[in-house]
C-alpha cells in the first residue's frame, strides 16, 4: 500500500501556512512535531465537555475526565507494549522523566565510587541529570565513544560495563545525528551484568515501533510533543517491580494514601509519581496522537520515512560543499550537515526566508558537535507529513545560500 | 530577498571571509570571553590598553557571518580609541539594532551602519552584539564569560 502523503498533510492544519510569503516547509519535527486536527479536537473536546479534576470528585464531569485521562494511559500502555497500565507514569516530558529516575531511583542505587554509563550521542537531558546525580553521590559518569559515522563503539561499551556500573542511560535515536542505537543489544549486555537500562525514546517514538517488553528496557521515556501530541506531557515507562521500590519524587496531592502530621503513606505507582493536578488535557491529547499514529501504522510510517531519508541523503550529497554529519547505517530521518564557509546560523536564516524551517546550532548535544569538530550544524528532520518536493525546496534553498555567500 | 541582501551586504560577507584582527594581541592587558548559548557562537576579545587608549584589539573564536563580521569591524573601529569612545559607540550600535526600523541609524556609526539590516532578523541581533558585549566586559574587567542569554 502506498503512502498518500497529500492526504496525511490535510490532517495537519498548520501545514497550509505561508511564511515570508512562501509555503511553509517544516523540516524541524525532531525539535517538535506538528499536530493533527484529531489532537486539537481532543483538547477542545476535553475542555468543552469534560473539564474537571481527576481522581477527586464524585460528580459526572470528574468521572468523565478521569475516564478519559486513564483511557489515555491505557492507550499508551498498548502503544509501548507495556504489561500493565501502572507502569505508565505521566510526566511533563522526556527531561522530567529522566530527572525523576535520576532522583528517585538513582539516589537510592548509586553511591560513592559507582558508575553510570551513557553514550557520546546523548542529548543534554540525558547527560546533565546524571552529572548532577554523580556529583551528589560521588559517582562517575562513563561515556561510550562513537565512530566517525556517529555509531556506537559496542566493544568499548562492553568494556565500560563493570562491577561498579549501576545504571545505563542511552538514547534510542540520537537527536543531533539520527543514529538508531542498537538498544536491544546494549540492554542485553547490561542485563548480563545485572545493570538496569533507561532508554531515552524522545526521537524514536515518532519513527519506530517501540515495544518495551521486546526491548527489555527497565525505563523508557518520551515526550508527547515530538509524537504529534501537545507540549507539556510525556511518559515514563518503568517496570512495575522497579517503580514499586522507588520513593516519591515530588510530594503533594494525588500521590498519598493517608496524610497525618506524624506520617504520610504514599500511593502505589503510577500515582506515587504524579503529585498535583496533572496535565489532563495533555494526556488526553497524547492519547489521541497515539491513536492517530496507530491508525496510519507505525511500520508504514517507518517505511515512508526511510524512503524520504534515502531521497534526502542523495539530494543533499549533490549540493556543493555540503558534508553530512551522522552517516550511520541505521538511521532515522534526520539530515544534519555543515556547509563549507557558511555557518549553520546563516544557513538557517536564509532558508527561513524561503519558508523552510530547520534547526541550526548544537541541538542540545554539544559533546556531539565537539566530537565532529564543528561548532554547529543545520538539521533537517523529516516526519510522516514531509514530501520529496520539500526536500527539493531545501536543496533549492541551499543553492540560494551558496549564491548569497559566493 | 531584499531583506536578505540588506542583511548579507558585501561588506559583511567580505569581513566574514577575511576577518580583520582575527588574532591574539601581544601582551594583552584585558581579555574576555563571550558565548551565545543558543547557537554556540563563541568569541574571545583581547585588548592592550595604554592609559585610556586602546592600543590594540583582536578577537578569536567561531561564529556565524554576522558575529564574525561584527567582531572584525568592531576591532577595526576601536583601534586607537579611548575607552569612553568605545563605550559610546557600543551604546549607539546597540540602539541602532533595537530601534524602530523607520529611524535611520546614527550618522556617526559610519561603516557600522551596514548592520542596520539585522533589525529585520530579531533572532540575529545577538549575533551582531556578542563581540561588543564581550569587548565591553573586557573593558569592565569582568572575569566571567559573558553570554547573550
Amino acid at each position: 500500500m502506498t503512502w498518500d502523503v497529500e492526504r496525511v498533510r490535510k490532517d495537519f492544519p498548520i501545514l497550509q501556512l505561508e511564511v515570508h510569503g512562501k509555503p511553509l516547509v517544516y523540516l524541524d519535527s525532531a525539535a517538535t512535531s506538528q499536530k493533527p486536527q484529531v489532537v486539537l479536537d481532543a483538547l477542545a473536546s476535553y475542555y468543552t465537555t469534560a473539564n474537571a479534576n481527576v481522581h477527586r470528585g464524585v460528580h459526572l464531569l470528574s468521572e468523565k475526565a478521569t475516564a478519559e485521562y486513564e483511557g489515555a494511559r491505557a492507550r499508551i500502555q498498548r502503544f509501548l507494549g507495556a504489561a500493565r497500565t501502572e507502569e505508565i507514569v505521566f510526566v511533563r516530558g522526556t527531561t522530567e522523566g529522566i530527572n525523576l529516575v535520576a532522583q528517585s531511583y538513582g539516589r537510592r542505587s548509586v553511591g560513592p565510587g559507582d558508575e553510570i554509563v551513557i553514550t557520546a550521542l546523548e542529548h543534554h537531558s540525558n547527560i546533565v541529570p546524571w552529572q548532577m546525580l554523580c556529583e551528589e553521590r560521588d559517582a562517575m559518569l562513563k561515556v561510550v565513544p562513537i565512530d566517525d559515522d556517529g555509531q556506537i563503539d559496542l566493544e568499548a561499551y562492553r568494556r565500560l560495563l563493570g562491577p561498579r556500573t549501576r545504571l545505563v542511560a542511552i538514547a534510542h535515536v540520537a537527536n543531533a545525528l539520527g543514529t538508531i542505537l542498537p538498544v536491544k543489544r546494549m540492554i542485553d549486555l547490561a542485563h548480563g551484568r545485572g545493570v538496569p537500562v533507561l532508554v531515552d525514546g524522545a526521537q524514536a517514538v515518532s519513527h519506530l515501533r517501540v515495544d518495551v517488553r521486546d526491548l527489555g528496557c527497565d525505563f523508557y521515556v518520551f515526550s508527547g510533543h515530538k509524537l504529534f501530541g501537545p507540549t507539556g506531557i510525556g511518559v515514563l515507562y518503568g517496570k512495575a517491580e522497579l517503580l514499586e521500590q522507588m520513593p516519591p519524587w515530588q510530594g503533594g496531592g494525588d500521590m498519598i494514601k493517608v496524610v497525618t502530621f506524624a506520617r504520610t503513606t504514599y500511593s502505589d505507582p503510577p500515582y506515587r509519581f504524579e503529585a498535583g493536578t496533572p496535565h489532563i488535557a495533555g494526556a488526553i491529547g497524547l492519547g489521541a496522537a497515539v491513536d492517530y499514529v496507530e491508525t496510519l501504522g507505525r511500520d508504514r510510517i517507518a517505511a515512508y520515512e526511510d524512503e524520504l531519508l534515502v531521497y534526502g541523503t542523495r539530494a543533499l550529497a549533490a549540493v556543493d560543499g555540503l558534508r553530512l554529519i551522522g552517516t550511520a547505517r541505521e538511521k532515522a530521518s534526520v539530515l544534519s550537515f555543515v556547509m563549507e564557509g557558511v555557518h549553520a546560523h546563516d544557513v538557517g536564516t536564509i532558508l527561513d526566508r524561503e519558508g523552510i524551517a530547520v534547526r541550526t546550532g548544537h541541538h542540545c548535544a554539544m559533546p556531539v558537535m565537539e566530537r565532529f569538530g564543528v561548532p554547529a550544524t543545520t538539521r533537517a528532520s523529516l516526519a510522516l507529513y514531509n514530501t520529496r518536493a520539500e526536500i527539493d525546496a531545501l536543496v533549492q534553498g541551499l543553492r540560494r545560500v551558496r549564491e548569497i555567500f559566493e | 530577498m531584499s531583506e536578505l541582501r540588506e542583511l548579507y551586504q558585501q561588506v559583511i560577507l567580505d569581513h566574514n571571509r577575511k576577518p580583520r584582527n582575527f588574532r591574539r594581541v601581544a601582551r594583552p592587558t584585558l581579555r574576555a570571553e563571550g558565548h551565545n548559548p543558543l547557537c554556540g557562537d563563541h568569541v574571545s576579545v583581547e585588548l592592550s590598553l595604554e592609559g585610556e587608549v586602546i592600543r590594540d584589539i583582536g578577537f578569536q573564536g567561531s561564529g556565524c557571518a554576522i558575529s564574525k563580521a561584527s567582531a572584525s569591524m568592531m576591532t577595526g573601529r576601536l583601534q586607537g580609541r579611548t575607552v569612553a569612545e568605545a563605550e559610546a559607540l557600543f551604546e549607539r550600535f546597540h540602539r541602532m539594532l533595537i530601534q524602530d526600523s523607520a529611524e535611520s541609524p546614527a550618522a556617526d556609526l559610519g561603516k557600522l551602519a551596514v548592520f542596520a539590516g539585522v533589525r529585520e532578523f530579531p533572532s540575529r541581533i545577538k549575533c551582531a552584539t556578542l563581540p561588543w558585549h564581550t569587548a565591553h566586559a573586557a573593558l569592565a574587567g569582568h572575569a566571567e564569560p559573558v553570554t547573550t542569554e
